[in-house]
């Protein structure tokens, strides 16, 4: 809950919302249910009246939210309160679950991804995914990262294959840890560096959106410090969404925040606005530590 | 019939001895259970397992061992009419005193009336060798039942250990029931070994291992044709390999198919089918599978065979044409294929379990990066449970070495050095199963190169489930 004392904590804090007088006033209207609007980067992925069903349990109520370019996006809410499940909806990994239904509409660019003419195979090479546990394949370190790059054809030779993984890993800040050891096994490296490599791996297929399930909750704090850094650099070149348990991590990281409660999204809106000025009172039970 | 008076006798010792512990326990306490250490049960069984078990352990062990003891004694002094007769016959004459002591069926021998009467005085000795032991153990167990009961009975209290006391026994019990497992695999690994020896002291290790010229008949005159004997084994190894990599040519592909199927690409409902029919296929005995080779497939493979041969008959390949024309019922490819089809359920569900125990966290992590399912197969979890299934290939390739019923019926018998799969060959099992069966003295090479086979055998089949044990050990470790 606390800071841990990395240089790029915000000064915006979930516990302290006493300092909200330095904050502008909300600009969104009280409407709950429809998505806040979304200023300065245009809309990347937008969601209309989203439903997922587990088998006959409904996970997920008429989620509509505006998910901008270029930014981090924060989902937090407690256990089970569906943000991870709205986070897979986005890369259809929904499809994987052969009892999980999903409706309504999700626009990437105007496009609706759960159309017909969407192949999710390749929808996934355009959004990108990095889970809650760090997930390098039994593989060497550079043929992690070569995996996608190899099997949607992005590189036609070693060369280029070899340039692709080395500015992935670089981008992904572990070039410099791994570069004398690239032909080692990935499970071989710590778990901080696991993820960053896994967030290469994501990052060499070219993404347009990368999504992040709770990157950080299997992680000590000084790795945690570094993939937040991450994070803030990959912000200028891709769209990222981000579910945490981390209130700190969310108000750190992200500039807007989506509160979601019992399946539905309950507030989103600037992150420094949800922290210091929420409109809903359940909002503001959880970041002030009430409940969850 | 007294040994199962005295059997009746020790179970009412220890009902009583039971009823008397709980009754004194729960005396000590003043009747109320909750106040003591244990529940009252508990005393009464402490007792009466010191009452029954030891003198029931003796009981067992007399009538294990008190035969052998009685022919010791008997064999220690011989009448001097027993000095006509041959080494066969005196051990007969000794076995017929002891039937005939105990009232049991004797052998059908006539005996020369000089010999009768020795016979008669020796079964007269023998009887009183078995009244006397039977005496002295029922002495022996009433000594024990009164001491189990004298070191017991007396320290009963409310405050006595009882409950912790009978769960030692329970401990030992199952102590005892492990150490038996592992005593008998000693004893047959032991026995193994020994015969062994006793096969390499007349047949050098080298010739058996490397010689390749096999025929283990032992004539009964010196003059018979064939009594030579050959004990080079090589073409019995050939033989158990060629079929052995037969039979994994079928079962390892289709096996490990079978499982990626049934792991990664079966519905619910397909896998609610599909899994307990394979099982049921391995449930099947082999020697089912055996007469299954040799009655159905034998004959049309050899049909087929005979017939693509007439195709090359007349042409080039004439030879070829000939060849295939005379190919017997028997061959390595019948057992080889049908044992193959008897390892597949193995190897499926083996590699069923290795495949399921890869993370879903990597599945997921290759289809993020937008991998159809082929491609997440093939480049994330088939590598990923590699190891394992190569463990599961191992154990299967040790059962394939080890299987007999199959070969024996379908293989043939000529130990034939050849890697030509249309041949009959033989294999070490088959070589083992007709040593050793029908009449047999077990003193010749021939009985004893079985032993010599079956080491072989061991010692492979052992380094190959180590192997294969640890590697799929290892690769559980890396997931967990």
């Amino acid at each position: 809950m606390t800071p841990n004392g990395s240089s790029f904590s915000r000064s915006v804090m979930p516990m302290n919302r006493d300092d909200s007088a330095s904050h502008e006033a909300s600009t969104a209207s009280g409407e709950q249910t429809a998505p806040a609007a979304v200023s300065g980067p245009s809309v990347k992925i937008r969601a209309r009246d989203i439903n997922v069903f587990y088998g006959e349990k409904q996970a997920l109520f008429d989620v509509a939210i505006d998910i901008p370019e270029k930014s981090v996006t924060s989902f937090i809410g407690p256990s089970g309160c569906g943000k991870s499940t709205f986070l897979r909806c986005m890369n259809r990994m929904n499809d994987t679950i052969p009892i999980c239904r999903v409706t309504g509409a999700i626009e990437m660019d105007g496009e609706d991804v759960n159309d017909r003419s969407i192949d999710p195979v390749v929808l996934r090479a355009r959004v990108g995914m990095v889970f809650q546990k760090p997930n390098p394949f039994p593989k060497s370190i550079y043929e992690n990262v070569a995996y996608g790059p190899r099997i949607h054809g992005l590189a036609t030779g070693k060369d280029e294959l070899d340039a692709i993984v080395e500015s992935s890993l670089r981008r992904a800040g572990l070039w410099d840890e791994v570069s004398d050891r690239l032909l080692q096994p990935g499970t071989g490296l710590s778990g901080g560096q696991q993820q960053r490599l896994v967030i290469a791996r994501a990052i060499a297929v070219g993404p347009e959106v990368i999504l992040m399930d709770e990157p950080c909750s299997a992680l000590d704090p000084i790795a945690t410090a570094k993939i937040e850094e991450l994070i803030d650099e990959l912000r200028e070149q891709f769209c990222i969404v981000i579910v945490t348990h981390s209130m700190a991590q969310a108000a750190r990281v992200s500039q807007r925040t989506a509160f979601f409660h019992m399946g539905r999204l309950v507030e989103s809106g600037a992150t420094d606005e949800i922290f210091t000025n929420p409109r809903d009172s359940r909002t503001q039970d959880y970041i002030t530590g009430r409940f969850g | 019939m007294l040994t199962w008076i005295a059997i009746l006798i020790l179970a009412a010792l220890s009902g009583l001895a039971f009823l008397m512990g709980r009754r004194k326990a729960l005396a000590s306490a003043g009747g109320s259970p909750a106040k003591m250490h244990s529940l009252p049960g508990y005393y009464g069984t402490y007792v009466a397992l010191w009452v029954g078990v030891p003198a029931a352990l003796l009981l067992f062990v007399s009538i294990m061992f008190g035969g052998r003891l009685e022919h010791g004694l008997l064999i220690a002094n011989q009448p001097p009419v027993l000095h006509q007769l041959s080494a066969e016959q005196k051990e007969l004459f000794f076995q017929d005193a002891q039937a005939q002591a105990e009232g049991r069926q004797a052998s059908e021998v006539i005996y020369a009336p000089d010999v009768k009467a020795a016979l008669d005085a020796k079964a007269n000795e023998a009887r009183s060798y078995a009244n006397a032991f039977r005496q002295g153990t029922f002495a022996l167990m009433g000594v024990l039942v009164l001491a189990g009961f004298l070191w017991t009975f007396p320290r009963l209290n409310k405050d006595f250990r009882a409950r912790n006391r009978v769960e030692g026994w329970v401990d030992g019990l199952l102590m005892a029931c492990s150490i038996v497992a592992v005593v008998t695999t000693l004893g047959i690994i032991l026995s193994l070994v020994w015969e062994s020896l006793r096969f390499f002291s007349s047949v050098s290790p080298a010739e058996f291992l490397l010689g390749t010229h096999w025929s283990p008949q032992i004539g009964m005159r010196d003059d018979q044709v064939g009594s030579s004997g050959g004990f080079g084994a090589l073409p019995l190894f050939a033989g158990t390999f060629l079929v052995m990599m037969i039979a994994m040519c079928v079962a390892g592909p289709v096996g490990l198919f079978s499982a990626i199927y049934l792991s990664e690409y079966a519905g619910p409902k397909a896998r609610a089918v599909f899994k307990p029919l394979l099982e049921i296929l391995a449930g099947v005995p082999t020697v089912v599978y055996g007469f299954f080779a040799a009655l159905t497939v034998g004959p049309i493979f050899r049909q087929g065979f005979n017939s693509l041969g007439g195709l090359f008959l007349g042409g080039p390949l004439n030879e070829l044409g000939l060849y295939l024309g005379q190919v017997q019922n028997q061959m390595a490819l019948v057992a080889g294929v049908v044992m193959g089809i008897m390892l597949i359920p193995f190897v499926s569900s083996l590699s069923d379990d290795i495949i399921n125990s890869v993370p879903q966290a990597l599945r997921d992590g290759s289809y993020a990066m937008g991998a159809t399912k082929s491609e997440t197969v093939k480049k994330v979890v088939l590598p990923a449970a590699l190891p394992g299934i190569a463990g599961a290939f191992l154990l299967a390739i040790s059962r394939a070495i080890g299987e007999t019923m199959i070969v024996t019926m379908a293989a043939g018998l000529q130990a034939k050095l050849t890697l030509n799969p249309l041949e009959t060959v033989t294999t070490v099992t088959v070589q083992i199963v007709t040593l050793l069966t029908g009449d047999q003295e077990f003193d010749s090479p021939k009985t004893l190169a079985a032993f010599g086979l079956g080491l072989t055998l061991f010692a492979v089949t052992l380094v190959l489930n180590i192997v294969a044990l640890r590697i799929v050990q290892k690769y559980r470790e890396q997931y967990d």
